[in-house]
């Protein structure tokens, strides 16, 4: 009997098997759900083909008609401006009541529930029901981008308040403070700087939606980018998409100018001296 | 002569601030930028009275309309539109793994050390990060025709920019360690992203990818209303037809597949994370 016994070869990354279910039963669901879809080789080539007299079409952007696009630019950035003071000012209490570590259980899960479900809907399905509510025009939209930034800020401020320290609130509280100021000198310095973020973010974030709410008629450029598609206008259309991304870029430039200030400590010699940004964009999206 | 001399009591009555001079500045100016924007938005923003005066009454005419919700018709009409959406998050999301994880390697300067391809590659993160989704749904059903073809597309042309912007910044953070030692022992390029790279990333990878197939269920209920295909068409055609008895249903069955998607992402993360 000879004890010639092999070593099994070992890997320093062995292939893991759940790695590899994992990948098989990603590509039997993208199969699947392909044929639900109704894609097929030939629609894409179609596709393509118009692709190339749609890009055409678009170039070169046609900026004739200026009023139109200056009057739906300005009530955009109108909309989320006001959207943004107004959801920031009412997301404050709701972040704050949904603290767990502040509040008692029967007044964080009410306060909870509302962030959750304003947090649940896209802004352009919450516009839809305002345009019912108050009518078509600007004011549906303040109003929807408005539960949407209670949404978002009252999720993250509470996240942020139930993360703070709990020795400068009990210093506070150890000297008799009533709770207010346990909340003014314990609490909101903690999470200040967190919060210029999440307000420039959604500040941000009201601007790239403020130009698609109109597509429901809730006001701003959407309504109009979205009647130059239907009439087939795509140099106009491509004239406002310019439009837009020009506005949002500034909107961040002004974004990450205020995190500078506000949470670097910046002067404004400094900001526009430039140099290297310290705090990035949180995870961003729209 | 006398006043250059400090008595303690005047050293007590020093003032402390936080800020230098300059730095108040920088904060007013903020401040005095914002109150400016609030106050001529609000003197220059058209609301048209007479639809405010009968708000109330529209609302308690929404109710009324939205009750009782429209439960039978979810099989018949709901049920596969609420699928085609789920199908058009989770392909949307995977076509723009796919398509983003080039663009990130490209983008990063650590990987690839030539600026003017990484200048290429962010232009592309950043032109598909700016276009909102809606609109490459406009796009591509203008493209492609209506249907769930164009919404999956429009959810990964917008996440490309998301993913490839965060995994660039996760492959620049990578330690040089293990990819010098990959490299030293001569391993070729793609051993040194799978040996080198991926493993670092990986946890940052499968984090965004969630975060995004989070982020796109929202997204992807709303396509339909410019005929991208999913709910959203459902909900086009209820409104269309005053039908809000079926939109309530609708809103209702948004609600619960967000809220799923939200619990299984998190029960995803943590078992992988």
């Amino acid at each position: 009997m000879k004890a010639a016994s092999v070593p099994a070869p070992t890997y320093a990354f062995p292939q893991s098997r759940a790695a590899q279910i994992t990948f098989v039963l990603l590509t039997v669901y993208v199969i699947y759900a392909l044929t639900q879809l109704d894609v097929s080789l030939e629609r894409v080539g179609q596709g393509l083909e118009h692709a190339g007299r749609f890009l055409g079409k678009m170039i070169p952007p046609n900026f004739a008609r200026s009023e139109l696009l200056w009057n739906g630019l300005a009530e955009s950035l109108q909309i989320a401006v006001l959207a943004s003071a107004l959801g920031i000012v009412l997301a404050l209490p709701f972040g704050l009541l949904g603290a767990r570590n502040l509040m008692p259980s029967w007044v964080s899960w009410p306060a909870r529930l509302v962030i959750v479900v304003a947090r649940s809907f896209h802004p352009v399905v919450v516009a839809i029901l305002f345009v019912k509510a108050v009518g078509f025009g600007a004011l549906a939209g303040i109003l929807a981008l408005t539960v949407a930034s209670i949404g978002f800020i009252g999720k993250l401020f509470t996240e942020a308040i139930e993360e703070v320290s709990a020795k400068q609130v009990e210093a506070v509280r150890a000297t008799g403070a009533p709770f207010t100021s346990m909340l003014a000198f314990g609490v909101l310095p903690q999470v200040f700087s967190r919060f210029i973020g999440f307000a420039t973010y959604q500040l941000d974030s009201n601007l790239r939606n403020s130009t698609m709410v109109g597509i429901v008629g809730a006001g701003g450029i959407g309504g109009t980018l979205f009647a130059a598609f239907q009439r087939f206008d795509y140099d106009f259309v491509s004239a406002i998409l310019i439009s837009i991304i020009a506005l949002i870029m500034a909107g961040e430039v002004l974004a990450t100018a205020v995190r500078r200030i506000f949470i670097d400590n910046a002067t404004l010699r400094q900001l526009f001296r430039g140099g290297t940004p310290a705090h990035d964009r949180p995870l961003d999206d729209d | 002569m006398t006043a250059t001399v400090t008595t303690p009591l005047s050293t007590s009555r020093r003032t402390w601030r936080r800020f230098t001079p300059a730095q108040r500045t920088g904060r007013f100016a903020i401040y005095l930028l914002l109150v400016i924007a609030i106050v001529t938005s609000l003197r220059t923003i058209e609301v048209i009275p007479e639809f405010l005066y009968d708000a109330p009454d529209q609302v308690v005419d929404l109710l009324t309309r939205m009750w009782p919700i429209a439960w039978t018709y979810y099989p018949r009409g709901v049920h596969a539109a609420l699928l085609e959406t789920i199908h058009i998050a989770s392909l949307g999301t995977l076509l723009a793994l796919v398509l983003a994880a080039p663009v990130g390697i490209l983008a990063a300067h650590r990987l690839v050390p030539l600026w003017p391809i990484n200048w290429a590659a962010r232009l592309i993160l950043v032109a598909s990060r700016s276009v909102n989704s809606l609109v490459w749904a406009l796009i591509f059903v203008g493209i492609f025709g209506p249907g769930p073809l164009a919404g999956t597309l429009a959810i990964a042309f917008r996440s490309i920019g998301f993913v490839g912007k965060l995994v660039g910044e996760a492959l620049d953070e990578t330690h040089a360690g293990p990819i010098e030692a990959l490299r030293a022992a001569g391993a070729p390029w793609r051993s040194l992203l799978s040996f080198g790279y991926w493993p670092q990333v990986k946890p940052a990878f499968w984090s965004i990818a969630l975060f995004r197939f989070d982020i796109n269920v929202r997204e992807s209920a709303v396509l339909g209303l410019v005929g991208a295909g999913g709910i959203g068409m459902t909900l086009d055609a209820a409104l269309n037809l005053f039908q809000w008895d079926r939109v309530a249903l609708i809103l209702v069955a948004m609600f619960f597949v967000v809220i799923a998607a939200e619990i299984s992402v998190t029960q995803v993360r943590k078992r992988l994370l």
